[in-house]
């Protein structure tokens, strides 16, 4: 047994590890058990306490890659940083990505992620071609829009409970090297925000806004706002800098109230928060937070929890239940160090229990300070609940299992596909019976 | 571009140096007994940029069938400049104190093979005045200890071996480096961090390569074995045999 903890570092659970190195090899008879990529959920997804992790980093072999269609077949283990490495240079890269791009190709579909392109893409899931599914039983199913569907659609977003992915298929996008063009704005407010997402969404591939968590006031809902696409640029693409390394962990985090809000103050003031023309390398834009390895060590040995939701409706009614967040975000004074705001597209999600759906998504992270900490966070579920919204449980150490059943109405209909020999430490948190 | 062979191509160690060959473009001759395995790793040293990727199925045990590969991946690759062998089993200590009949498998694996191999290369490099022998040995060949003396004397033997073959062949300029590693994790255990002796086996392979490129003659990797085995070597004997290790 070893005890691990996801990037959240909360909570921590014992659990048995088996490292699987070769693909064709059944499933260890250790059960529960539960696929375990590169450890980038916050939560407890991808926790089993008590049980087993079936470590997938050592199936990180390509199988296949066509320079010519973009389709690249690789074992699950593999690393989006990896296939952009190996596929940049034909001009091919992942049709989507999130915020980091040190996660595995399995906790990606069984994630089904989203990035800053979700208006105009989808989510991961709707660029997986075909997966092949191990069973605890022996089986291998092969799964795509067309063979097994059932069990394509509820694998997607499916948490790792429905099988081990072993290998998947995707469908990459084309672009033009390394460099992303676009521009960055300041914003005053949550309608200011919701104006250039209307204007920006036809227009650029990529777009998000950083929001002003710490101050309130007349403040409240100031940002932000940065769109971009892939553009073609012959300047000699310069070196990026080796990523650093958070050495330690602090043993008092110096993330608090004043920290956060001298933060958000300065990030807003900065000059390149305002910029009209600027080219990015893809890894700052993209992945602005794999440039310092383990930086989630900063939130000190107790962790963070993060807390990303989505509102549906009317632009009113997400900017009112913003605005209510927020407000009670900053009464709190437990500020968020970075939050992150997007507007959804409208494509369906594949996935019988994919988070994306049209809407507003706010992603916060906060120290965890305890009680105080679980209370703001249940308090913002009940306005997520109110807005008939749902939080995303990737992301997630905490939401009750009421909750959940109710942002996740369908989640009974996963449980035929579920392998008995796989659970969570998720699932057995939300998958108890509520009154 | 060198040519390359890999024994034992399907242990971690193996993979993580021959994925570093592959991203220069070398030309490389796999070989190992799982063959649906190797073909797995084969291809994707293909799409990793290697020249030309082959295979060879082949169990170390089987000596006699030594030379027909190394004829195969002369042929294939057009000539052979360098060798990596990487093979092995970790015996397991009790079952061969309860059996020579393992006791003699596990050595035959661990050292009897990895001598014959290493004749063979030396014969031909002799031959051909250049060439690059690189042999995976282990700490654990610098003292027998009662937790794994078995496997330890299977290095023993071959560090020994290729100390004495280093000499034979350095006239010649056919360079013999044998590898040292200490502890080395499984890729999937990093993140859950282990011990600071704990080393990736991405980080052996890089200094494996390095050794390679410069004609080293003894690396040990991570370095910091060095010194702690030249303590391990210093302990007298009246004491080390009070130690349980």
């Amino acid at each position: 047994m070893a005890s691990g903890s996801s990037w959240g570092r909360w909570p921590r659970h014992e659990q048995r590890l088996i490292a699987l190195t070769n693909r064709f090899d059944a499933l260890p008879d250790s059960q529960p058990m539960l696929p375990f990529g590169n450890g980038r959920s916050y939560g407890d997804v991808c926790l089993n306490g008590g049980g087993t992790l079936l470590l997938t980093r050592g199936l990180d072999r390509f199988i296949s890659f066509d320079p010519v269609s973009g389709v690249l077949e690789c074992e699950a283990g593999v690393l989006l940083s990896e296939i952009i490495g190996l596929t940049l240079p034909d001009g091919w890269f992942p049709a989507v990505t999130p915020g980091t791009a040190l996660i595995t190709v399995g906790g990606a579909i069984a994630n089904d992620v989203h990035g800053k392109n979700h208006h105009r893409v989808g989510s991961f899931g709707h660029h997986v071609i075909e997966f092949e599914l191990r069973r605890s039983d022996g089986q291998v199913l092969r799964c795509s829009r067309d063979c097994n569907p059932e069990w394509f659609c509820a694998t997607i977003g499916g948490l790792g409970l429905t099988g081990l992915i072993r290998t998947a298929r995707l469908q990459l996008r084309r672009v033009p090297g390394v460099w992303i063009g676009g521009d960055s704005q300041r914003f005053p407010n949550l309608e200011a925000f919701f104006e250039l997402a209307e204007n920006s969404d036809a227009e650029y591939e990529y777009t998000v806004a950083w929001l002003d968590c710490a101050n309130a006031g007349s403040k409240l809902g100031r940002g932000i706002f940065m769109r971009g696409n892939h553009v073609q640029h012959d300047g000699a693409a310069r070196a990026i800098a080796p990523p650093r390394t958070l050495p330690f962990t602090p043993p008092i985090s110096p993330i608090n109230g004043y920290s956060v809000r001298l933060f958000n103050e300065l990030y807003f003031r900065r000059p390149a928060a305002q910029s009209s023309k600027t080219l990015w390398h893809y890894q700052p834009f993209l992945f602005p937070l794999d440039g310092l390895l383990q930086w989630n060590r900063i939130y000190g040995p107790r962790g963070f929890f993060q807390y990303q939701c989505v509102l549906p409706g009317s632009v009113t009614d997400e900017t009112s239940a913003l605005q209510e967040m927020l407000r009670r975000i900053a009464r709190s004074g437990l500020g968020s160090f970075l939050a992150v705001l997007k507007r959804f597209g409208l494509k369906p999600s594949l996935g019988l229990l994919s988070f994306p759906r049209p809407g507003a998504t706010l992603a916060l992270d906060f120290p965890n300070r305890g009680e105080a900490t679980l209370q703001l966070l249940e308090d913002l579920d009940s306005i997520t609940r109110a807005a008939g919204g749902a939080v995303y449980p990737a992301k997630d150490a905490r939401m009750s299992a009421s909750s959940f059943q109710h942002y996740f109405p369908q989640w009974q209909q996963l449980r035929p596909f579920i392998d008995p020999g796989f659970s969570s430490s998720f699932w057995r948190r939300v998958n108890t019976s509520t009154t | 571009m060198n040519r390359i062979v890999i024994m034992g191509a399907t242990s971690a160690i193996a993979e993580a140096t021959a994925r570093r060959f592959a991203a220069r473009g070398d030309a490389l001759f796999l070989v190992a007994r799982n063959a649906q395995r190797l073909q797995a790793i084969a291809d994707d040293l293909q799409l990793r940029g290697a020249h030309t990727v082959h295979r060879f199925t082949l169990d170390a045990s089987d000596l006699d069938r030594f030379p027909a590969m190394l004829e195969a991946a002369s042929a294939q690759m057009g000539g052979i400049d360098a060798a990596l062998i990487a093979h092995g089993t970790l015996s397991d200590q009790l079952a061969c104190q309860a059996s020579t009949d393992l006791l003699q498998r596990e050595f035959a694996t661990n050292a009897v093979s990895f001598m014959a191999l290493c004749t063979h290369l030396a014969n031909r490099f002799e031959a051909q005045h250049h060439g690059v022998i690189a042999v995976i040995s282990s700490v654990a060949g610098e003292r027998g200890r009662q937790s794994n003396y078995v496997y330890g004397a299977a290095k023993a033997a071959v560090t020994a071996f290729t100390s004495g073959l280093r000499q034979r062949l350095y006239p010649l300029g056919v360079r013999v480096v044998t590898i040292k590693p200490g502890f080395v994790a499984t890729p999937m255990t990093a993140a859950f961090k282990k011990g600071v002796l704990w080393a990736s086996p991405a980080a052996v392979a890089k200094s494996i390569v390095h050794a390679m490129d410069t004609g080293a003659a003894v690396v040990y990797t991570p370095w910091f074995w060095r010194p702690i085995m030249w303590i391990i070597r210093s302990v007298p004997e009246s004491i080390f045999r009070r130690l349980k290790m």
